[in-house]
């Protein structure tokens, strides 16, 4: 008896994390797993203190318009010279339907991001520059793009590092009905 | 040829890690604090410091953007004239425990620290278990069918 347990846990061991490599694997292509992803401990905070300047046509925002509004809101941090933002631009004016998205231009000339904005068919609520990268270090920004969605009140409740996909689109505003 | 290429081998595998170690990738001197002291300190806080773009550079090490800016950010408050705990602290609130390239010790990450020591256990247990197998009891006495046999045998 012990010597078949002895001989069969090596094999229930390699089982074992066969199947969790598989797990992981199989959650990686649809983004449930990231190896990757960083952990974001804004999550459940209120949002960072922070004024920058705002991008016209739209008024700018700064945390204490974040904190009033009554509504969720979907702060979308983004630059001109990314490709995934570029890419998540559809899944994002699709949402700017459901709820309101504010942007915040990482890193960017704002002539820059104020054309890839026009370009990209205008998501944006709300819009101001973050010319030096400081305030997204407070968001715990690790690159962009990256999304948060703000509850009423101006506490964190999601957060995605990399561009929305049509899925987090239907997830959001599904949330919202 | 072949000798001077071993010699040229080894040379290259032992100044590799000197070489990492000076390396740094301070884009400009303009970077860098004044005071030569304080510009130690943020170095040796900023190799303790995960680069989020590069995830196994620290930030002294990395080119990315990102860890300039967290390299920018450390020396401004080590010019303030914070503690090594306060900055990394500050760093930790936004980018989480995996900005540390050095896991701090607690509960979750115990048994990893623990994982050497108990490794070492482990064998000597297996060890010790062999061992004493393999002295075992003296077998016993020959019985009288067993002695029988021997005589024949003999």
């Amino acid at each position: 008896m012990r010597r078949r347990v002895l001989f069969a846990a090596p094999f229930a061991v390699a089982g074992a994390a066969g199947m969790g490599a598989f797990a992981m694997l199989r959650r990686m292509p649809d983004g449930q797993f990231d190896p990757h992803a960083v952990d974001a401990p804004v999550l459940g905070r209120m949002v960072p203190d922070f004024a920058l300047p705002a991008l016209p046509p739209g008024p700018g925002f700064d945390a204490a318009a974040l904190r009033a509004q009554p509504r969720p809101v979907l702060v979308n941090v983004f630059a001109s010279w990314c490709v995934p933002c570029v890419e998540e631009a559809e899944a994002l004016l699709a949402l700017s339907t459901h709820l309101p998205v504010w942007g915040i231009a990482y890193k960017d000339p704002d002539a820059a991001a104020t054309d890839f904005v026009r370009r990209t068919g205008d998501p944006y609520a709300r819009l101001v520059a973050d010319r030096d990268g400081l305030a997204a270090i407070d968001w715990g920004v690790s690159g962009v793009p990256e999304s948060f969605l703000v509850a009423p009140g101006g506490r964190i409740v999601w957060h995605k590092a990399g561009g929305l996909t049509a899925a987090d689109v239907e997830r959001l505003a599904r949330g919202q009905g | 040829m072949v000798r001077v290429r071993v010699v040229l081998a080894v040379a290259l595998l032992l100044a590799g890690p000197a070489a990492r170690t000076v390396a740094w990738a301070v884009d400009s001197p303009a970077e860098m604090l004044p005071d030569p002291k304080q510009e130690a300190r943020a170095e040796a806080i900023g190799r303790q410091l995960r680069c989020l773009v590069c995830q196994n550079e620290s930030i002294e090490d990395s080119r990315a953007a990102l860890a300039r800016d967290l390299r920018h950010v450390v020396r401004a408050h080590v010019a303030a004239g914070e503690t090594d705990r306060q900055i990394v602290g500050w760093m930790v609130s936004r980018y989480g425990d995996f900005i540390r390239l050095r896991p701090r010790l607690d509960w979750l990450t115990l048994p990893l620290y623990a994982m050497p020591g108990l490794a070492v256990l482990a064998g000597l247990a297996v060890a010790l278990v062999a061992l004493r197998r393999r002295r075992g009891e003296p077998p016993a006495p020959l019985s009288d069918t067993e002695r029988a046999r021997l005589e024949r045998l003999r």
